[in-house]
């Protein structure tokens, strides 16, 4: 959890909550721009698409509305999280980022032995055994459980094709 | 006594050898989901779903199902080794279950708790075998407006019965009523809150949702506080059980209490989570040995399993006969109804009789074999935790990857994913409840059609929620609920100023 203490600095939970508060306002709003577009009256056949979103959006706003003031008022002026926290949690978000946003272009597999692989290694700091181990034994057991035993297709790139899988 | 006749096939059909390995499979996968971080019973199950799409749907709930149960137990056994939490409903149990770890008495925690569990379980059961065919049959006389009424119950409970601020509550839960209402409009066929974004047109699945909130979040969060596992051993013998189960009747009353809390709360969608603490605060103010809570007290440890079992498994009821679960894995489970084809809601238990008790057949069995797994593997499943977090960690991610990407076989699926995970980790450090937002995008679509069916037929008037008794008895129930927790602050005001 956060600590309040002087030599370990980062975002306050006070702005956290506010800079939230204030987005799923922002959310709010644009399901009511969304609902507007669909059309909030009567229809031929009752409430038209829009009907129902928008008031959904009015019950985002004015609850963050509520949330935004609770927050500032609030006394607490603790920590969100540290800095070194924080960025061991932008460590685990920017790789699966990548991985995931690779896995279209290079398939699955590929994109999960070098995930695994850069995890472990850099992360874990394994030996470059068990780090092969674990990387690429991972993707072919899943390999056999999906594809071969239970018939779900996963996502392949040229180099599954050239392998022929 | 047409259930008993009834409950008999359903035995039939659950023991059959293909359903009883299922079974086991189900209760391995699920102790071990329940022991790791970042896998829950939600996305464990969600993650899952895809493998059985090719089963028959009773084989199929029976392997979900028993994962459910696998993980309830499980969640005890991180509890009261290392004093982690390995699902929500379990951190009540850590305040007394650690304590006995500590002081050496690791193996009659668990063979307490684990019991307990059980003991939860098999309450909830008896009671679903009972209601649930009652609840169905009347609810098959609902129109729109009692639907809704049921759907507005559910989601007030949310609100009134959750210990977060009821504000947030409310805005994690619209959040979700707006991402369900993205896409087609099953009613007038329109496109709406689209923004002109293909991928936007079939909206959003709720069990990518799961999957990011619930998994890729929880990694996040477990990250970020750098865990590393530390625990005692764990060693349970059957001179050991059989010592705790000699004194296990004489906490009767503790185990009724928690029985009927853990029903209440997981029929009222408020969960296995706030039934636990519920339970466990209870028992401290009534027990005699009261003080000793903290330290190592058996009771603290039965109090909270009982109602968390008791919460998790009858969540299920209104699932079944109603088509409105009562958590978020009941939710999952309502999902793949939807994906084997059948019609969740009361007229399952006349059109699907064969799933329906088999089912509930396998809800007795699947609890009766968790329990015989657990007390026999304990030592195996506490070894998977001291694999490091760093090799565990990429792993789930991967399996997480894999279940949103088969679930439409979709990549943009896969980006949701991690967009929610992200948005989960916030929430939640935020204190904004995910399990009601959840509900919301799985049940938002039926919850709007029956509102708005009902304006339909009352040309536009609310007044049509209060039109006859049964609606706006269920109205009523949920507006108390809605503002429960500002009548329980009005009465302790009363309270004190009269004293």
């Amino acid at each position: 959890m956060a600590t309040n203490s002087s030599h370990n600095a980062g975002p306050t939970h006070k702005a956290v909550e506010a800079g939230i508060a204030v987005l799923i306002a922002l959310f709010g709003a644009l399901v009511i721009i969304g609902s507007l577009k669909a059309g909030i009256t009567w229809g031929a056949e009752g409430p038209r698409a829009g009907f129902v979103p928008f008031y959904i959006g009015i019950f985002i706003v004015a609850a963050s509305a509520v949330n935004l003031w609770n927050g500032l008022r609030d006394e607490n002026d603790g920590l969100f999280a540290e800095w070194g926290q924080l960025r061991r949690v932008m460590s685990v978000v920017v790789p699966t980022a990548i991985y995931v946003g690779s896995m279209p272009f290079i398939g699955l597999y590929v994109a999960s032995i070098i995930f695994i692989g850069w995890f472990m290694r850099w992360l874990g700091k394994y030996s470059w055994l068990t780090v092969i181990a674990v990387a690429f034994g991972m993707p072919i057991v899943t390999y056999f459980i999906f594809e071969r035993w239970f018939l779900v297709p996963l996502p392949k790139g040229p180099i599954e094709e050239w392998l022929g899988l | 006594m047409e259930e008993i006749a009834n409950l008999f096939q359903g035995f039939s059909v659950a023991l059959q050898p293909f359903n009883i390995m299922v079974m086991f499979v189900g209760i391995m996968l699920g102790v071990i989901i329940g022991v790791l971080p970042g896998l829950g019973g939600a996305n464990g199950v969600a993650i899952l779903l895809p493998l059985t799409f090719s089963m028959p749907p009773t084989s199929a709930i029976i392997m979900l199902s028993c994962i459910y149960w696998g993980a309830l137990f499980g969640g005890a056994i991180t509890s009261i080794l290392f004093n982690i939490p390995g699902e929500p409903w379990s951190v009540a149990t850590t305040f007394d279950g650690y304590p006995m770890a500590q002081q050496g008495k690791a193996g009659e925690a668990l063979a307490a708790a684990f019991t307990s569990s059980f003991v939860g379980a098999l309450f909830a059961v008896i009671m679903i075998t009972l209601v649930a065919p009652l609840v169905a049959s009347f609810a098959l006389q609902f129109g729109p407006a009692e639907k809704f009424a049921v759907y507005f119950l559910a989601f007030c409970s949310f609100v009134g019965l959750s210990k977060e601020p009821p504000f947030k509550t409310i805005a994690a839960m619209m959040i979700g009523f707006a991402l369900a209402a993205v896409g087609l409009d099953s009613i007038t066929g329109q496109l709406r809150l689209t923004f002109g974004f293909t991928e936007l047109l079939n909206g959003f699945d709720f069990l990518i949702a799961v999957i990011g909130l619930f998994g890729i979040g929880e990694i996040l969060l477990t990250m970020e506080e750098g865990l590393s596992f530390r625990g005692g051993n764990a060693k349970i013998n059957l001179r050991v059980v059989l010592q705790t189960w000699k004194r296990l009747p004489g906490y009767w009353v503790t185990s009724l209490r928690s029985c009927i809390i853990g029903c209440w709360m997981g029929i009222t969608p408020a969960g296995a989570t706030p039934a636990s603490f519920m339970s466990y605060g209870i028992a401290k103010r009534v027990s005699k040995n009261g003080n000793n809570f903290g330290k190592g007290e058996i009771e603290g440890v039965i109090a909270p399993e009982t109602a968390a079992h008791a919460a998790g498994t009858a969540a299920l009821l209104p699932m079944l006969s109603l088509g409105v679960p009562g958590s978020p894995t009941a939710a999952v489970l309502l999902g793949g109804l939807l994906i084997w084809g059948l019609q969740p809601g009361p007229m399952l238990f006349t059109e699907q009789k064969e799933f329906v008790w088999g089912l509930i057949a396998s809800m007795y069995l699947g609890n009766l074999v968790g329990l015989l797994v657990v007390l026999t593997c304990v030592p195996i499943f506490a070894a998977i935790l001291r694999v490091p977090f760093s090799i565990i960690a990429p792993l789930i991610l991967v399996l997480c990857a894999i279940g949103a990407y088969s679930v439409h076989s979709s990549t943009f699926d896969v980006m949701l994913m991690l967009v929610f995970g992200v948005v989960g980790y916030l929430l939640k450090k935020c204190n904004y409840p995910l399990a009601p937002l959840v509900l919301a995008i799985v049940l938002g679509d039926k919850a709007e059609e029956a509102f708005r069916q009902s304006l339909l037929g009352s040309q536009g008037s609310l007044g049509v929620f209060f039109s006859n008794t049964l609606v706006s008895t269920i109205m009523i129930l949920g507006l108390i609920a809605l503002f429960w927790s500002a009548i329980q602050k009005g009465y302790t005001r009363l309270r004190t100023a009269a004293a």
